[in-house]
């Protein structure tokens, strides 16, 4: 079997409900899954392919070991971490085929929700959120928990990055980034137990050019863009692939627009929600990107975004980015049509250029002067 | 070919003198006229008279506010992304230090806006409401010269204050609640 493979490791064949697969020695069951793909890929909150040393810790990943290995064929007494466990040569691995997974992760989803607000009407990362998805898909969206959950103050992460220690589930993802793209990690996790919480040394802003990338890697909306903070639901947003010629990063990006507006920069995201590889690189993002370029003139755009059609996001059906001809001065002989009412002259909404805001808008910069004058 | 055995030949004979007069049938005709000036009208004597509606009738919306008047909406758009007809539109904005008496969460609707032009009335929207924001009343919208004045902003929308405004808003809720005799007048 390992004639088969190029790699000088020789390869492996695991069975993963029922589907085997040879693998290099080494990967993990989770990467091996993946490789499969579809439905018998474990979920994984904390574990991030891109992000050396990341997984473990939230649990989501459990599979069951049917088979340790065809040497040792009896099977592991406890489900184990996929993300950190390795395929053995004959190991049978049990994922959406044992209840027992089943039951577990329903578990741990209710664990992660323990502490975690159910105010995805106000979170941002609604719609993307790794969290919401697992807990629909394990009908575990309301809860049983009936005491105070820990709260914590809204804090600033450096000018354009907002943490909501609240949401926070910590997955690590995050001192992950800033300790392998950054050059000097300026936030951990603080205090231990139920007490840990991410926070910045000394309340320290985060001005590294990457520093970006951990509201990309961030499971739930715990890091959030400030540039993007109340401006739209994501799923009303327009994802479109664009790049551009930046010396810093990869500049492959997806937009997230609004007619021409550009709301939000992200990285590409592959179909486990992590960065996509460009030419065998992550394609993180450097902040001049992700904060500074949001007019669609800095942008060369490629095309609608990939969304899964399972996604929320691809409610707005963006398949293609031309509008189609208008055809009825055509055949009216140049003239345009009467319009009864122009819905653009009545409506109040799009009447200030969200984009332009720093920051949340508020109040004041819906009932400024300009926008009463119409 | 027939495909069914229910057609009928038609008679193509003349008619007799005594048909041709039509007086038979006129009369039948004045008769069934006549008859029906005496039985019970199926229309109503609009807007003097009118008709409640049923229980679950779903009419114009209205934006809730809690019992402090603080309002309900917080923006997330569940509304918006569950409308059919995609009458809804609306843009958030943050709720600052000092607002807490206006707004329930801290993220709530600046503009929203239902176009009722578009709007089928199915309750999706209320449906969808996580914050119990959103209600369609008993009443419908109404009629109006242009199209512009179906274009309901927050203003429209909103209930009245019930603290502030306690008649507007008892009043608001008499509106909302269905009304059991089957015809009243005005």
């Amino acid at each position: 079997m390992s004639s088969e493979t190029n790699n000088t490791v020789p390869g492996v064949k695991v069975t993963i409900d029922n589907i085997t697969i040879e693998v290099p020695a080494g990967t993990t069951i989770l990467n091996a899954a993946r490789q499969i793909g579809g439905d018998v890929t474990p979920p994984a909150m904390c574990y991030y392919s891109k992000l050396e040393g990341s997984g473990g810790k939230c649990r989501t990943c459990l599979v069951e070991v049917a088979a340790g290995s065809t040497a040792d064929p009896r099977p592991m007494p406890k489900l184990v971490a996929s993300c950190r466990t390795g395929v053995m040569e004959g190991m049978v691995v049990k994922n959406i085929t044992s209840d027992k997974v089943k039951e577990a992760r329903a578990g741990v989803v209710e664990f992660l929700l323990l502490n975690h607000p159910l105010d995805c009407p106000v979170c941002d990362q609604a719609g993307e959120c790794h969290l919401q998805d697992l807990g629909y898909e394990h009908g575990k969206e309301g809860t049983r928990y009936e005491f105070d959950r820990r709260t914590f103050e809204k804090e600033d992460i450096g000018p354009y990055i907002q943490l909501h220690m609240t949401r926070c589930i910590l997955c690590y993802r995050c001192t992950y980034v800033a300790d392998q793209l950054t050059d000097q990690r300026v936030h951990g996790v603080l205090d231990r137990g139920d007490h840990a919480e991410i926070s910045t040394h000394i309340s320290k802003a985060i001005d590294n050019n990457f520093s970006g990338n951990m509201i990309d890697v961030c499971p739930v909306g715990a890091l959030t863009d400030k540039t993007f903070r109340f401006k739209n639901r994501v799923w009303f947003t327009k994802p479109v692939y664009a790049h551009r010629d930046c010396p810093d990063c990869c500049g492959k990006v997806t937009l997230w627009q609004r007619g021409d507006e550009v709301l939000r920069v992200t990285a590409r995201k592959d179909q486990w929600g992590e960065v996509c590889s460009h030419e065998g690189k992550p394609g993180w993002i450097c902040n001049t990107c992700r904060f500074d370029k949001k007019s669609a003139h800095d942008w060369v755009i490629e095309g609608p975004a990939d969304v899964s059609r399972h996604s929320v996001i691809s409610q707005g059906h963006y398949q293609q980015l031309q509008t189609p001809k208008e055809t009825l001065p055509e055949v009216m002989g140049g003239r345009a049509p009467k319009l009864m009412m122009d819905i653009h002259e009545v409506s109040e909404v799009n009447r200030i250029e969200l984009s332009q805001l720093p920051g949340a808008a508020t109040g004041k910069d819906f009932n400024s002067p300009t926008d009463q004058g119409k | 070919m027939q495909l069914t055995q229910r057609a009928k030949p038609v008679d193509r004979q003349p008619m007799t003198w005594l048909e041709s007069i039509y007086l038979w049938n006129i009369l039948k005709g004045m008769g069934i006229t006549l008859r029906h000036l005496f039985m019970k009208k199926a229309t109503i004597q609009y807007p003097e008279q009118q008709r409640t509606f049923s229980k679950v009738f779903r009419g114009l919306h209205v934006l809730n506010r809690d019992q402090d008047g603080r309002e309900n909406c917080t923006a997330c758009g569940l509304c918006a992304v569950a409308c059919p007809a995609e009458a809804i539109t609306m843009e958030a904005a943050e709720r600052q230090p000092g607002e807490e008496h206006l707004y329930r969460e801290e993220k709530y609707a600046a503009k929203y806006e239902i176009n009722m032009l578009r709007c089928i009335f199915c309750g999706l929207c209320e449906e969808a409401c996580p914050k119990d924001a959103i209600y369609l009343s008993q009443t419908f919208a109404p009629a109006n010269y242009a199209r512009k004045g179906f274009i309901y902003a927050k203003d429209e929308l909103l209930i009245p204050h019930p603290v502030n405004e306690r008649d507007a808003y008892l009043q608001a809720l008499d509106d909302r609640k269905p009304q059991h005799s089957t015809l009243h007048t005005n």
